[in-house]
């Protein structure tokens, strides 16, 4: 199952983003492989609809679960109908790395 | 530009992804009918569980007028497929199924479960089972803020 994370930097030790459609970097852990991909994020810039576009975009990647500091409205509805899985940690400090073992679970 | 469609909840997927008819007359090669989601969702309301128009719209958050029509073009799409002998297949529309919504109580996140018949065992983000359901208001009242 791959999870992405809206990450503010492109290493582990940068913070979670507390904006999922702006955030500037999406990390791509798959959790059965223990692979990992950092992309950025694309949408970064765009004037609206950056969540939407952000989330399809992922959802063509395969991706079943987001994890990020906040979520905007609009893109609820969207993630229920793509049946992906959102999950908000609302916690400025966590690191991506912090996150990664919180899934190794 | 035609208005955008207020999205239609749902109170879970359906059970099926569609129908076949069966006999000897069948065209196989006839295209088949979409039913929507929402259509789908408005005929199990009405005539399964058996609501009536006023109460089945407030359930899928939309206005007992829209609701009247979303169910009328279900009832047209399954005649039509019934008289016509034409698969049926559930899928499309404007519409999203309403998640259940909780709280780790072990690391603070916040997280949805996506099937309501699915019990939810552990966080799936850090494993522990201490969590508990929120209530559509607060997190309605969190995402405000």
């Amino acid at each position: 199952m791959k999870v992405a994370i809206a990450s503010q930097g492109n290493t582990l030790d940068h913070a979670i983003d507390l904006q999922f459609g702006h955030c500037a970097y999406f990390v791509i852990y798959d959790k059965e492989t223990g692979g990992l991909e950092i992309s950025p994020n694309p949408f970064r810039d765009a004037p609206e609809k950056a969540g939407i576009q952000a989330v399809k975009w992922l959802a063509s990647k395969d991706i079943k679960t987001l994890i990020a500091g906040d979520f905007g409205k609009k893109i609820q509805p969207l993630l229920d109908q793509l049946s992906m899985q959102l999950i908000v940690l609302k916690k400025p400090t966590t690191r991506i790395q912090d996150i990664i073992n919180l899934l190794n679970h | 530009m035609p208005r955008i469609k207020t999205p239609r909840k749902l109170s879970g997927l359906p059970t099926i992804k569609g129908f076949r008819p069966y006999g000897p007359d069948i065209n196989k090669r006839a295209t088949a009918i979409i039913l929507h989601f929402e259509e789908y969702e408005a005929f199990k309301l009405c005539d399964y569980e058996g609501l009536n128009h006023s109460l089945a719209a407030k359930l899928m958050q939309v206005s007992r007028p829209t609701f009247t029509r979303i169910y009328a073009s279900a009832r047209t799409k399954l005649a039509q497929a019934f008289v016509e002998g034409l698969s049926i297949e559930v899928e499309g529309g404007s519409a999203y199924f309403d998640s259940n919504w909780y709280q780790c109580n072990f690391c603070g996140c916040f997280f949805n479960q996506l099937n309501p018949a699915q019990q939810v065992v552990a966080c799936p983000l850090c494993g522990k089972k201490h969590f508990q359901q929120m209530e559509e208001a607060e997190f309605t009242n969190l995402q405000s803020k």
